[in-house]
């Protein structure tokens, strides 16, 4: 009963979904205001609907109904309840489902909280939405329908794929789709924007906070899949240049290239057209990714579909909504009206140089990922494209985007002074040198590449800083004034400098861990030990171990360092009966020094084992970088400049006073 | 005794036919000579394993992954040059194997698509940026029927306007 309540409240969302996507469009054409106003009831019985059909999906899963097919093929009555619940975006219906949700979400939000939006944008934006809806909801109830049942009930389930039995990726699905959707807020703001031919300042200012909590939520997914991929994973890389990681990295290529570009709009009413295609760019690769990951195109551990209709489904989708908005452009985009002019040195020409990088270096991204499928398409000829072919194209293009970063934000609007700004960032290329020279003599047979990653991570950070101690004229004016004036900038200043900080942080991880990794691959025997990095690790044998839905054997190895007790270190290899399948966790220590890593591996004849130790330096920095840059968005959002409501109120304020000054 | 005996045992079956068993190079596959075998693992590190998904043979735990590890370093022993082994693996296994594709006529269009964008993104943007600025210099270029319209305008403008500016 409940399986056929979702299956039910999922067909009348998509009935109101396409409630949505018409009378409002009517409403707007024959300039009837209540026609036009369905749309913002339509998308919050559509949200509440969606939100029936998922409860439905998680009861069903928490209650272990095996008499839904869904839940009999993904789940089983000993999985942990976590799991039992994270199971229901785990495989390839349920996460539809959850993508609709969020969809709706979404337009509901705009529903709900978008009353000051001008009404026809506002009927417009609920109908592209509504739109999308339509399309994805067909998409579940004729190819993906989670609530199919299965009789006679199987007595247990067949469980979920144990490497995907993990907290952090419990919660990658979701912040992921929250990216790949909410990017649908700023399509559907570009292509409403696009009917209606018209586009300013405060159509920024809408899209803005939207772009920034899908960018928050897509860097957060994206680095917890990451950090998943190395513990979970077993040797300790965390990024494989894999075409699903590349699938969700495209669309934050293309996010973080619209925050910018978005920002000189709002702030200078220039790059109109060129924001609005990279709004309709950043949907469509958000698009795509999720066609690349449910079509089955890619075979990997997160395709699980391997239907064809669905992916054939999915295309015309694609095609539908990505040629149909590109089509619209090309016809209304000449419309729109031109913006303001800028030097090449100022703010607005650096913000073109951060999105000619970053969208060039997203379509290396997609150049390597999708040509050996277009190639075996025509030719049939198969290649393989690496990280060698990523590390040649994508990172030329990042190091100088990198280089570029702190000169940024110390330009002035249209017309900037770059030697002021290089005399700012002194103390940060100070800082960065000094760094240079020291990693330099301290590991004077590394990679020569390892200084100057250092430098430039060390760079950014001191040079975020510098944005910050500038505008606060610290040294150029009393403690006290620059106190004041610290506590008066606005927030978003605080923000992209934390954010723009923590790409430093992450650079310094990523190469230290890179350059500096050292590993042992032993065979050990019990009360052997190992030394690494300064550790010594004590083999003491091995255990078996029973978990809720598993069994294990764990290795027990005492770390010490210099004599002292560390930790004692537990890796294990467990075996899921049920999925007849195997994961390895590594035993983790970690500290600011880096991570110790080890593996426990197979059993050899003479009774020991085969163990590997990895000494990953300062791999954190990794994961606490894309923390900084999520909380970065955090602190902007929380500006009042970006609350949502806020430009509108103060301008129909200010005209009137205009109007009275005339 | 034996209960441990029969769990371990039955521990390795599961793990004999689940997929990961342990990872990347064992210890008996490594190399005496650390110079070489610091090559057989930069080499490694280039060439795709074959049944996985884009992981070189270097982290790869499957067995085919192991054969081929063992094979260039046999290759390595014999006194082959890092391309010929290269070269010798691609005639085995096909360019799928390498992680970094070869720089022939098929691949041509995935190499140079990037610089290319990046050529033709930073004319698109100088183009119109000249244009702008080209478009936004307009005062000088006004023809001479316009100079004419625009001395009209003034003339008419001045007596009413008086000295409003």
């Amino acid at each position: 009963m409940i399986a056929e309540t979702g299956h039910y409240a999922l067909i009348l969302a998509l009935g109101v979904a396409i409630v949505q996507m018409v009378l409002p469009v009517i409403g707007t054409r024959v300039n009837d205001p209540r026609l036009a106003a369905v749309s913002v009831p339509a998308a919050q019985a559509q949200f509440i609907l969606i939100c029936i059909a998922f409860a439905a999906l998680t009861v069903a899963y928490v209650t272990s109904d095996f008499s839904v097919l869904n839940v009999w093929q993904n789940s089983h009555s000993a999985k942990p309840m976590l799991y039992k619940i994270s199971a229901v975006w785990g495989n390839h219906e349920g996460s539809m489902v959850l993508w609709v949700l969020i969809l709706a979400l979404f337009g509901a939000a705009v529903a709900t909280f978008g009353s000051n939006l001008p009404r026809q944008l506002q009927a417009n934006v609920l109908a592209v939405q509504g739109s999308i809806a339509v399309a994805f909801l067909l998409f579940i109830i004729i190819t993906s329908n989670p609530f199919l049942r299965v009789s006679p009930a199987p007595f247990d389930g067949q469980g979920l794929n144990p490497v995907l039995q993990d907290p952090a990726l419990a919660f990658h699905p979701p912040f992921l789709y929250a990216g790949y959707v909410g990017f649908s807020m700023a399509f559907s703001f570009a292509v409403a924007a696009l009917i209606d031919g018209r586009i300013d300042a405060a159509w920024a200012r809408w899209v803005r906070p939207w772009t920034l909590v899908a960018w928050m939520c897509l860097t957060l997914g994206i680095a917890m899949g990451s950090w998943w991929a190395y513990y979970e994973l077993g040797w300790g890389g965390f990024w494989f240049w894999d075409p699903v990681e590349n699938a969700s990295f495209m669309p934050w290529l293309a996010g973080t290239a619209l925050l910018h570009s978005a920002l000189v709009m709002e702030k200078r009413d220039a790059l109109k057209v060129w924001t609005i295609l990279l709004a309709i760019i950043t949907f469509s690769l958000s698009l795509m990714g999720t066609f690349l990951v449910r079509s089955g195109v890619l075979t990997s551990v997160h395709a699980f579909a391997v239907d064809p209709t669905r992916g054939v489904f999915i295309l015309g989708i694609m095609a539908i909504f990505i040629g149909g908005s590109f089509a619209l452009f090309a016809w209304r985009a000449p419309l729109l009206s031109k913006g303001g002019l800028f030097a090449p040195i100022s703010r607005e020409g650096s913000l073109v140089l951060n999105n000619l990088l970053l969208t060039v270096a997203c379509a290396a991204v997609f150049v390597g990922t999708l040509y050996p499928l277009a190639l075996e398409a025509v030719t049939g000829e198969k290649i393989s494209v690496g990280a060698p072919f990523f590390n040649l194209t994508f990172v030329p293009l990042i190091v100088p985007l990198l280089i570029a970063v702190p000169f940024g934000p110390l330009l002035a609007w249209k017309r900037g002074d770059l030697l002021a700004a290089a005399q700012r960032l002194m103390v940060a290329a100070i800082v960065a040198l000094a760094a240079m020279i020291i990693v330099l003599a301290l590991h004077q047979n590394g990679p020569w590449l390892a200084p100057l990653g250092i430098g430039l991570g060390l760079w950014l950070i001191v040079g975020a800083g510098t944005e910050i101690a500038t505008r606060s004229k610290l040294f150029d004016a009393s403690l006290g004034e620059s106190w004041r004036r610290a506590r008066n900038l606005p927030r978003a200043a605080y923000g992209s400098a934390l954010a723009h900080a923590g790409l430093g942080v992450m650079v310094i991880g990523l190469v230290a861990t890179t350059a500096w990794r050292s590993e042992r691959i032993e065979a050990l025997a019990p009360g052997a030990t190992v030394d690494i990095a300064g550790y010594e690790l004590t083999f003491e044998g091995v255990k078996e171990g029973l978990g809720p839905n598993y069994k294990e054997l764990a290795g027990i190895f005492r770390v010490t360092r210099d004599g002292q007790p560390v930790t004692t270190l537990i890796p294990s290899k467990r075996a899921y009966s049920v999925e007849k399948s195997a994961t390895t966790e590594a035993g983790i220590h970690n500290s600011w020094r880096g991570d110790l890593y080890l593996v426990l591996g197979d059993p050899l004849k003479d009774g020991g084992y085969t163990v590997r130790v990895y000494f990953n330096p300062m791999v954190r920095l990794i994961w606490l970088g894309a923390l900084f840059m999520f909380f970065g968005g955090m602190v902007s959002l929380s500006d009042r400049r970006l609350r949502v409501g806020a430009p509108k109120r103060a301008k129909q304020k200010t005209k009137p006073a205009m109007a009275a000054g005339k | 005794m034996t209960f441990r005996r029969l769990v371990l045992a039955a521990l390795l079956a599961v793990f004999a036919f689940g997929a990961p068993s342990v990872h990347a190079v064992q210890p008996d596959e490594v190399l005496d000579d650390p110079a070489l075998e610091a090559r057989a693992r930069a080499l490694s590190a280039g060439l795709r394993c074959l049944v996985c998904q884009n992981q070189s043979i270097d982290d790869s735990d499957a067995p085919l992954a192991r054969d081929l590890r063992v094979l260039v370093r046999e290759r390595l022993k014999a006194g082959d040059s890092d391309d010929e082994i290269i070269t010798f693996v691609v005639s085995r296994y096909g360019e799928f194997v390498l992680l970094k594709p070869r720089f022939t006529p098929h691949t041509w269009l995935l190499w140079l698509a990037t610089p290319l964008l990046f050529l033709l993104a930073l004319g698109g943007i100088l183009y119109a940026y000249r244009r702008r600025s080209a478009s936004s210099a307009a005062p000088q270029a006004l023809t001479e029927s316009e100079q004419a319209h625009l001395t009209r305008l003034l003339d008419e403008e001045t007596p009413k306007g008086g000295g409003k500016l």
